[in-house]
């Protein structure tokens, strides 16, 4: 009992959200229109039946009819339950028609869906696309227990999908290795990422605030560790932000030609490491999903052949090609922590020209 | 056999290679028990896992194993194999037949089935681990992303669907060809009806289902690409014939369930079942509309809006003939003279359960509400209220109802009656909270949650621990009953039970109507 007494409404949550759009407002309302009419009837049908478990028991001494139909009554409720059908099937229609309106967007992003975190490209008519990936940042220790788990555990990302309120935003949803699905309750918007296959919905949100969500379809191990967290900001905050994003990826690239200290790689690769390959390798390297990293023979031998693994894949594996996912800085960095942590100690420090060289080659 | 005798051989090839219903019939029962227990045993992992936030038992890509072979094993190894025990034990005895059809392919349909489950049970100690893509396998994840363990798992499916068909061309023939002088089609008690309907969707769907599978092991071992868009297939076209395997599929598990209900009610209403003809009529329907309707497991695809649109409207459609048969069985309560022995406790179960789990779908079919329900733990609560409370609370009402029939036996009553207050609370306090966490945003198949879920969780895996022990008090009591139940010998076990299953001794004898009876009434008169 003490368990349901710490029950308390601001925890539970029993209902679907309204959520914050217009659409997710309609769908809310057809929902619970639809369930007020299954509690009718189910109120109605279950009354007659409990009065005739309590009037009709034989132990009550009552004496069995012998009907057996009743052409009319079987004729009402045929028809009857067809015409609250129809009710039902006309704002369900409207709603979905909405909910089909992917004209006139006035932005575009592509979200592609990877095992397991999202990407997500802003679609520039110059050319100049944003992109980015929005990877899990709940530490491994929360999942395993050994520390208190933050509030919003499983829900957190390292870089939201950011977008201008009042706008329409035109998601276009794929993906690059199996199905997933990206799924917002607040804005109501789900729809599959399909390799090889573009769908489309959007989304218009009035208000200022962070919505999160999750990956809805089955996608192999981290099913349950691929969230989707959206900014919304106002459209000037949205163009800062935008700018912000340009400027550090010139940065980056400018970087990319630059010789890094060793140091600033083995820095650079841990934190790479721990987003892009632990969850599979391990936080020792002692492998799982994948092949172990510590004392690994691809990676304490050739260089070559290592680099082609991670920028390329391993095809019919859940190794992917890193090199669509990090630029080559982070890939530098990650190959000389590689190489270097774990006990590898191979003595090797890969810098950004070589991985250039090496994807151009 | 030389000598002709009429008892059933002795030692274990009795088991082997007989070719009587009724010793196939019991094959089939309690290897379908035997495969509840081990499914049952999975979804205790996944509710121990689910208990708190966090990971705390098994890994991520255990668990996805675990919800596999959870659904797999239950859908294809106990809910279905257990009906197809009830329908040999009864159909011959209700349609007045002295065995099945085909007797020699009906011992094939059952022995091939051990080993399908065999294999499909040891690729959990293959390398790679079983299949981790859920028992929807969905490609690719199913076929370039599968462990190596899929070619045993696609065969075992193979064998299944062999068995599966065997099966159901055996229902069809027997209740086509060997029906007692007397027993036409409108005459039929609907369990035997609902088998008939069932068997031709079987035959229908389980060969799309052997496609589909045959479509994997092709892309994966021979270079094809039929769910992979970079070969030029798609990976929707599985969901496409998957679900139109799948969507009839959960009828060719609740029809019979429907069947079970509608001998059980009338007996303890002492009261001919209402509506004969309009349950006939509407499980026809159900069928019929089963073969349309198969996207709405499908709606966020991105299927264009006209097909959307047609497939809800055709998914409310069914609501129709499903509210037609509650209300049949709540009128044919109706001014009765009721009991409430646990055979009928289960049926008014299943009923109320069966009815929500209704109510859920009919929300579900909402194309637009459904992109908030989908693949939420609200799909999930609403299945098990189909499947758990529909199918397995009618079987169970179904063991209890003929169980003194087949052993001349009567189970404790009192046992009975506790069993299902266990089950029926226990069900409960599993699924309902389901609803919410779904309702809330709590996606299915996941190992790990955020923490707003975690009261819900916690109260579902109680539940699911008290409801999964209560199955233990099942063992027992049939074993007991079997064992040292008291005797019964009255032909008619139950004062209002009717049909021809009725007239021949207790416990029923290995061979029954070697002489046609004559029938003259009509199915459940009285």
């Amino acid at each position: 009992m003490a368990l349901f007494a710490s029950f308390t409404a601001a925890q539970n949550q029993v209902n679907m959200s309204p959520g914050v759009t217009e659409i997710g407002a309609d769908i809310f309302e057809l929902h619970m229109l639809i369930m007020w009419i299954c509690v009718v009837i189910g109120v109605a049908v279950f009354a007659v039946m409990f009065y005739s478990i309590y009037a009709h028991r034989k132990s009550r001494g009552h004496e069995a009819s012998q009907f057996h139909e009743s052409t009319k009554v079987e004729i009402a409720w045929t028809v009857v339950p067809f015409l609250i059908l129809i009710a039902m099937a006309v704002p369900a229609t409207s709603t979905l028609l909405e909910v089909y309106d992917n004209d006139e967007a006035e932005l575009d992003v592509l979200i592609t869906g990877h095992q397991w975190k999202w990407k997500y490209e802003y679609l520039d008519e110059t050319g100049e696309n944003i992109s980015f990936f929005s990877n899990l940042t709940t530490p491994q220790e929360e999942i395993y227990n050994t520390e208190t788990k933050g509030d919003h555990y499983l829900l957190e990302v390292d870089e939201p999908l950011v977008i201008p309120t009042n706008t329409k935003v035109r998601f276009l949803i794929t993906a690059n290795d199996v199905i997933h699905s990206w799924w917002v309750p607040e804005l109501a918007v789900k729809r599959d990422a399909i390799p090889g296959f573009i769908n489309e919905a959007w989304t218009r949100v009035p208000q200022e605030g962070i919505y999160r969500g999750q990956c809805t379809e089955l996608c192999g191990a981290y099913h349950g560790f691929m969230p989707v967290v959206v900014h919304a900001v106002s459209p000037d905050e949205f163009q800062a932000w935008q700018a912000a994003k340009r400027g550090a990826a010139q940065a980056e690239s400018q970087l990319a030609l630059q010789t890094l200290s060793a140091d600033e790689l083995m820095a650079q690769g841990k934190t790479v490491y721990e987003t892009a390959c632990v969850a599979c390798h391990g936080a020792q390297g002692e492998g799982g999903i994948g092949n172990a990293i510590a004392g690994s023979s691809v990676v304490m031998g050739d260089l070559s052949q290592h680099m082609a693994i991670v920028a390329k894949g391993v095809a019919g594996t859940a190794m992917q090609a890193f090199d669509a996912q990090l630029n080559d800085v982070e890939l530098a960095a990650v190959l000389t922590y590689q190489r270097n942590a774990f006990g590898n100690n191979t003595g090797d420090i890969v810098q950004p020209g070589d991985v250039t060289g090496m994807n151009n080659g | 056999m030389g000598d002709h005798h009429h008892g059933p051989a002795t030692g274990v090839t009795r088991w082997l290679f007989t070719t009587n219903h009724k010793d196939i019939g019991t094959m089939y029962l309690w290897f379908s028990f035997a495969m509840f227990l081990l499914g049952g045993f999975f979804a205790m992992v996944i509710r121990a896992e689910l208990f708190q936030p966090g990971m705390q038992l098994v890994e991520p890509a255990f668990f996805n194993q675990m919800t596999t072979l959870h659904g797999l094993v239950m859908v294809f190894g106990a809910i279905m194999p257990s009906f197809v025990g009830l329908a040999n034990w009864l159909i011959p005895m209700m349609i007045g037949a002295p065995d099945m059809a085909l007797p020699r392919m009906n011992n094939w349909s059952f022995w091939i089935l051990p080993p399908a489950f065999l294999m499909l049970a040891s690729t959990l100690f293959m390398e790679g681990g079983a299949p981790a893509f859920g028992w929807t396998f969905y490609a690719p994840l199913s076929t370039t992303y599968a462990p190596p363990s899929v070619t045993f798992f696609i065969f075992a499916i193979h064998i299944l669907g062999v068995s599966s068909i065997m099966g159901s061309i055996n229902i069809i023939a027997t209740v086509m060809n060997m029906r007692a002088p007397g027993m036409t089609y409108m005459k039929m008690p609907m369990f035997v009806w609902t088998w008939l309907i069932t068997a031709f969707l079987l035959v229908a769907v389980m060969p799309v289902l052997a496609g589909a599978v045959t479509m994997m092991l092709m892309d994966i071992h021979f270079g094809t690409s039929f769910f992979s868009a970079a070969g030029g297939g798609d990976p929707v076209l599985f969901q496409h014939i998957f679900w139109f395997f799948g969507h009839p599929e959960v009828y060719i598990i609740i029809l019979p369930a429907f069947g079970v209900v509608s001998q059980i009610i009338p007996a303890f209403s002492r009261k001919p079942l209402f509506g004969y003809a309009s349950m006939v009529y509407a499980t026809a329907s159900i069928a019929f509309l089963s073969f349309v309707v198969w996207a709405h497991h499908m709606y966020t695809v991105g299927m264009p809006v006209a097909g959307e649109l047609f497939f809800m409207y055709a998914t409310m459609l069914i609501a129709v003939p499903t509210g037609v048969k509650v209300f049949n069985w709540i009128s044919t309560m109706w001014r009765g003279s009721l009991s409430f022995e646990t055979p009928m406790l289960f049926s008014i179960g299943f009923l109320v359960l069966f009815t929500l789990g209704g109510f859920t779908g009919l929300m579900l079919s909402i194309a637009p509400a459904d992109f908030q329900y989908h693949d939420t733990y609200f799909v999930v609560a609403h299945f098990h209220y189909v499947m758990v409370a529909g199918a397995v609370f009618s079987m169970t009402a179904a063991v209890y109802y003929w169980l003194p029939k087949w052993c001349g036996r009567m189970y404790s009553e009192s046992m009975g009656k506790i069993h299902f207050w266990i089950s029926f609370i226990g069900f409960n306090i599993t699924f309902f909270p389901q609803h919410f966490v779904g309702l809330a945003g709590m996606p299915r198949r996941i190992p790990d949650y955020a923490l707003q879920f975690a009261d819900f969780n916690m109260m579902s895996s109680i539940g699911a621990f008290i409801y999964g022990a209560s199955q233990l008090l099942f063992l027992y009591n049939v074993i007991a009953t079997i064992v040292s139940g008291e005797r019964v010998s009255d032909e008619k076990v139950w004062d209002g039970a009717e049909g021809l299953e009725w007239t021949v001794p207790t416990p029923a004898p290995y061979h029954t109507f070697e002489e046609p009876p004559l029938v003259s009434k009509p199915a459940g008169t009285f």
